[in-house]
């Protein structure tokens, strides 16, 4: 015990060092990257003045069970993951992966034209290109003298 | 069977090892495995969105089996990233098989981001027969 009080300025240092590591192994959610706990599938959002560009994790997922719909502004991605077929002599080792439906609701920073949004799968990442409504971009309006 | 899981976006990253370093910059991590046995064979399937099957490598050394999975991140051109809630990276993993494998027989296949490795078991259990002749 002496021992560890000479190696940390503080014996509290440890204790605090300590609660922060079981916090961590406590919550899964709470981790270094991304931005805590976040629904099933993890997205990306890039955007540009005329379209914004959604993708997503979505590994093991079907891209026939992949449903997109949009409303206004919200863009909703939902679907199922079905798990992998095994006889029932087989035995687990280990069982990590998930299973089970998905809905996922995000809120987009404008309107979109729904006839013009495009969708693909590609090594598990889904990629949706959302275009900007024609009637939702800024439009310059001049101002005439009198 | 185990029981069901739930579906999880949280991305475990590797832990850097005191035998690799890593060149590449970019997260790694060790992809979400489940792997089960039957009488024939050993079945294992990996996450790993991002990794095509060109950009995979699974090696089997001795008895540790190796899956490396590169992921070449596309960033739309002339798009900003407002919203992250995932980083793409690679993946590694290794695993010890206790089982003797027919190294011919591995079959390695990707689909949808989900690798699927079939191994099949070298048959100790094939005992030969070895008739006895009568002298």
């Amino acid at each position: 015990m002496m021992y560890r009080r000479y190696r940390y300025p503080s014996l509290w240092l440890e204790f605090d060092r300590l609660q922060r590591e079981i916090n961590r192994l406590s919550e899964p959610g709470a981790q270094k990257r991304g931005r805590g706990r976040v629904s099933f599938p993890a997205v990306n959002i890039w955007t540009n003045d005329d379209s914004t560009w959604v993708t997503a994790e979505v590994p093991g997922v079907d891209p026939k069970e992949i449903e997109i719909a949009i409303v206004g502004s919200t863009l909703t991605i939902s679907g199922i993951r079905i798990p992998e077929e095994s006889d029932e002599n087989s035995r687990y080792h280990r069982q990590e992966r998930g299973y089970g439906k998905f809905s996922r609701p995000i809120q987009l920073p404008f309107n979109v034209d729904a006839n013009k949004v495009e969708a693909n799968v590609k090594d598990g990442i889904l990629s949706i290109n959302l275009p900007r409504a024609e009637e939702d971009k800024p439009r310059k309006i001049s101002v005439r003298s009198a | 069977m185990a029981d069901e899981k739930s579906l999880d976006v949280q991305k475990q990253e590797i832990l850097t090892g005191e035998e690799t370093e890593r060149t590449r910059e970019c997260a790694c991590y060790v992809p979400r495995t489940d792997i089960f046995e039957t009488d024939q064979e050993i079945v294992l399937f990996a996450d790993m969105p991002g990794v095509s099957s060109m950009n995979l490598d699974v090696t089997l050394e001795k008895n540790v089996l190796t899956i490396n999975g590169n992921n070449e991140v596309q960033i739309p051109p002339g798009y900003t990233l407002d919203y992250q809630e995932y980083e793409p990276g690679d993946y590694q993993r290794r695993f010890t098989l206790s089982e003797e494998i027919d190294r011919e027989k591995i079959e390695a296949t990707m689909n949808n981001g989900v690798l699927r490795l079939t191994l099949p078991k070298a048959g100790p259990a094939k005992t030969r027969k070895i008739n006895v002749k009568a002298g």
